[in-house]
């Protein structure tokens, strides 16, 4: 074990991907020499060589594009890209190229790929470089979307995401990167895509979180114990696709509430879809209307006004006390 | 028969005027009058020490990340001085000094940089777009803004930025085609500063220059010595006269150096030598013009001297009005936030607008517990 933070515990885990299968390689802008704008390949341009870390033009369609042929071609590419708020420039070739090739092949070309971005707000960052467009690769059939809430689940889901067989979007949220440490045990570790996790378990209520939204959420959890006596139970998504439903609803028919909780838009969004499978499979356990707390439907203000968008254990306690008093 | 060579039209040119000695090309030294040489040489300034003020700010935290532009201004300012106030003016983010000269308070650029949309306003009756972070995007808006101004008749131009970088992407070989194939008023000019943040020249093109893409899209090209301010004035006057003679669009390509870090948050230690470095700095633009104007009588040291006075005067007055500005109550006002989306803003959003009214009224009519877990003052919040 070795205590480390996200940034670091990312860094491992491609580490530790490359040197166990030389089938993984990684491109993107600025990762090579320079290792990452936020460091996260530092130390791996050194140990594998220009070979398999590419600096690439700076031309993102491209970076997905290549990394889709190389996928076809045997590889087992990570493609960073700087800032997913820049990830519309790849966007068509995840949905029509990598999303769709095992589905329009029957199954004959595969594209197993890693798509990596920072994500979120909550750095003083400038416009573009705060987004969590997460719900656009939901609402993507073919691929699969991974955002880790802490260094050790982000190794493991990292480690994961690289040997799944289908194109993974794995998000960083960037204001977690050196945000905490955390134990991370030194042998590779894996977590299954697609399994939230309870992290808090309760009674009274379900807090339904990810990324760095949860801690937040469970600061809130934590609130409503001690000024409450309130037993609330907060789940960590994890996947976004695949969705752990039944991790969900067995919470939610135990405590008959909900609040979701994210930083992304509300419209459209993870919490219409979580809410969406709450009142498909457990509706009549309901005691109130599923609440959510999420950004508005506002691109991210500049950063003066940033903390105003962005969910707090606040917002998340107060939502949490009006389901509960419903 | 089978096998003969097509001639194509590759005359892609060097251009230099006045070099790194400040010695003088009395050919091609272009005819600018006094008032507009003061005027190049003020926006320059201006920008190189607010430029120096802002990495202050930016330590202390009084605004955000921001590239700064020294090693840019000679191009930024020779091109914008070639185009007139109803041409249009569409930059990228290293464009700081250009901004400037088109009429951009100093003040509101700081609210850019500071948190703050006002600052990505432009300013009534100046015809440029605002800062434009993805990167190549803005050159399909000016060759549309071009392709407009031809369908309406109208003799103008739109100049436009990009850098090195930023010629990998897709978007800057479409606007390049649409440009020359509907032969639109579009000059469009790249600030080569030979880095994409670490990634070097040699990882963005496999050719000698960046103005020979052109070549491939049928329309002229030329590289320029982007440190001589007067070559990079002559290039762009030149492309815009064609342009508004309706003989469509022009690439050029001013060869520069980023003297300093990509960003506040960059370190190029990790990508390149001091030696490049200080070697680059030594060809600086501002030394050569400034030595150019003395040598014309233009303007002699003490007047240089009082420049640089009411320079620092100016930026200090900005600087005030800029923090006056950041630390209003009404423009820090989070509920701002809903205004701009739509011309009418729909209910759903009405509603997300009064959560957030009751949720911020709620906060503080209560315990006062949020304030003073965040560390700020109650007096920010509305
Ligand atoms: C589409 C897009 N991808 C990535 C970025 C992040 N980024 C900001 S500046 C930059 C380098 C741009 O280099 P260049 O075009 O040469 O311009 P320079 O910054 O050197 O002036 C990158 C990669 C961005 N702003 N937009």
């Amino acid at each position: 074990m070795a205590e480390m933070n996200m940034a670091k515990a990312i860094n491992k885990a491609l580490g530790e991907a490359m040197a166990a299968d030389e089938r993984v390689i990684m491109l993107g802008a600025d990762v090579g020499v320079n290792g990452g704008v936020f460091r996260i390949t530092e130390g791996l341009y050194a140990r594998f060589g220009e070979g398999r870390v590419i600096d690439t033009p700076l031309a993102e369609s491209a970076i997905i594009g290549t990394a889709i042929g190389m996928a076809i071609y045997g590889l087992r590419p990570v493609a960073e890209i700087q800032f997913a708020g820049f990830d519309y420039y790849n966007y068509h070739q995840l949905e029509s190229h990598a999303a769709r090739f095992r589905n329009r092949t029957r199954g004959r070309i595969t594209v197993p790929m890693v798509m990596r971005a920072p994500c979120g707000g909550g750095i003083r960052a400038l416009e573009h470089h705060s987004e969590s467009r997460e719900a656009i690769y939901a609402h993507t059939p073919g691929l699969k979307v991974v955002i880790p809430s802490s260094p050790r689940n982000a190794r493991a889901l990292l480690l994961s995401a690289i040997q799944d067989p289908d194109p993974v979007i794995y998000y960083e949220p960037k204001s977690l990167y050196r945000a905490f440490k955390e134990d991370v045990p030194d042998q590779p570790e894996t977590l299954p895509l697609g399994q939230a996790r309870v992290v808090r378990s309760g009674s009274d209520i379900t807090l339904i979180s990810y990324g760095a939204s949860l801690r937040p959420t469970l600061e809130a959890a934590e609130q409503l114990q001690e000024e409450d006596g309130v037993s609330a139970e907060v789940i960590d998504l994890l996947s976004i696709v695949p969705l752990d439903t039944v991790t969900i609803v067995t919470s939610v028919k135990k405590t008959g509430r909900a609040v979701v909780v994210h930083e992304g838009p509300r419209s459209c969004g993870i919490g219409a879809e979580v809410a969406a499978r709450i009142n498909e499979d457990s509706l009549l356990y309901l005691e109130a209307p599923i609440k959510r707390i999420t950004g508005y439907d506002v691109p991210i203000p500049y950063f003066s006004k940033e903390k105003y968008f962005l969910p707090d254990a606040d917002k998340i306690l107060q939502a949490a006390r009006q389901t509960l008093s419903f | 028969m089978p096998r003969t060579p097509i001639q194509l039209p590759t005359n892609i040119e060097y251009l230099s005027i006045l070099d790194e000695n400040a010695q003088i090309d009395k050919q091609l030294e272009p005819i600018l009058s006094t008032a507009d040489l003061k005027r190049m040489y003020h926006f320059m300034l201006l920008a190189r020490r607010a430029d120096e003020r802002m990495l202050k700010l930016q330590r202390q935290g009084r605004i955000g990340t921001f590239p700064q532009s020294l090693g840019h201004e000679a191009i930024s300012v020779g091109a914008a001085s070639a185009i007139g106030s109803s041409d249009w003016h569409v930059p990228a983010y290293r464009e700081f000094s250009g901004m400037l000269l088109r009429g951009w308070p100093l003040e509101t650029l700081l609210l850019y940089w500071g948190g703050f949309e006002e600052g990505a306003r432009p300013p009534d009756g100046v015809n440029d777009l605002p800062y434009c972070v993805p990167v190549a995007s803005q050159l399909l808006h000016a060759t549309g803004i071009g392709m407009a101004m031809k369908i309406a008749g109208d003799k103008k131009v739109v100049l436009t930025f990009f850098g090195d970088g930023s010629s990998s992407e897709g978007d800057f070989h479409e606007a390049l085609n649409f440009a020359s194939v509907f032969q639109a008023p579009v000059i469009f000019v790249c600030q080569n500063n030979q880095f994409a943040i670490s990634v070097p020249l040699s990882r963005q093109m496999h050719c000698a220059t960046l103005a020979q893409r052109a070549v491939s899209y049928g329309i002229p090209g030329i590289r320029v010595d982007g440190n001589d301010i007067l070559a990079v004035y002559a290039a762009t006057k030149e492309a815009v006269d064609r342009a508004r003679q309706g003989l469509g669009p022009t690439l050029i390509e001013g060869l520069t150096y980023r003297t300093t870090a990509h960003t506040t948050s960059d370190d190029p230690k990790k990508y390149r030598s001091p030696e490049e470095e200080q070697l680059w700095s030594s060809r600086d633009a501002l030394i050569r013009f400034r030595r150019y104007l003395a040598d014309r009588g233009i303007m002699d040291e003490s007047a240089r001297i009082s420049l640089e006075a009411e320079i620092e005067q100016e930026i200090k007055e900005a600087v005030r009005k800029f923090e006056e500005a950041a630390g209003d109550k009404e423009l820090l006002n989070p509920l701002h936030m809903f205004d701009y989306l739509y011309a009418e803003t729909p209910e759903f959003l009405e509603r997300q607008r009064n959560e957030l009214q009751q949720f911020l009224a709620s906060r503080s009519a209560g315990p006062g517990r949020m304030e003073a877990k965040s560390g700020e003052s109650a007096g920010r919040d509305p």
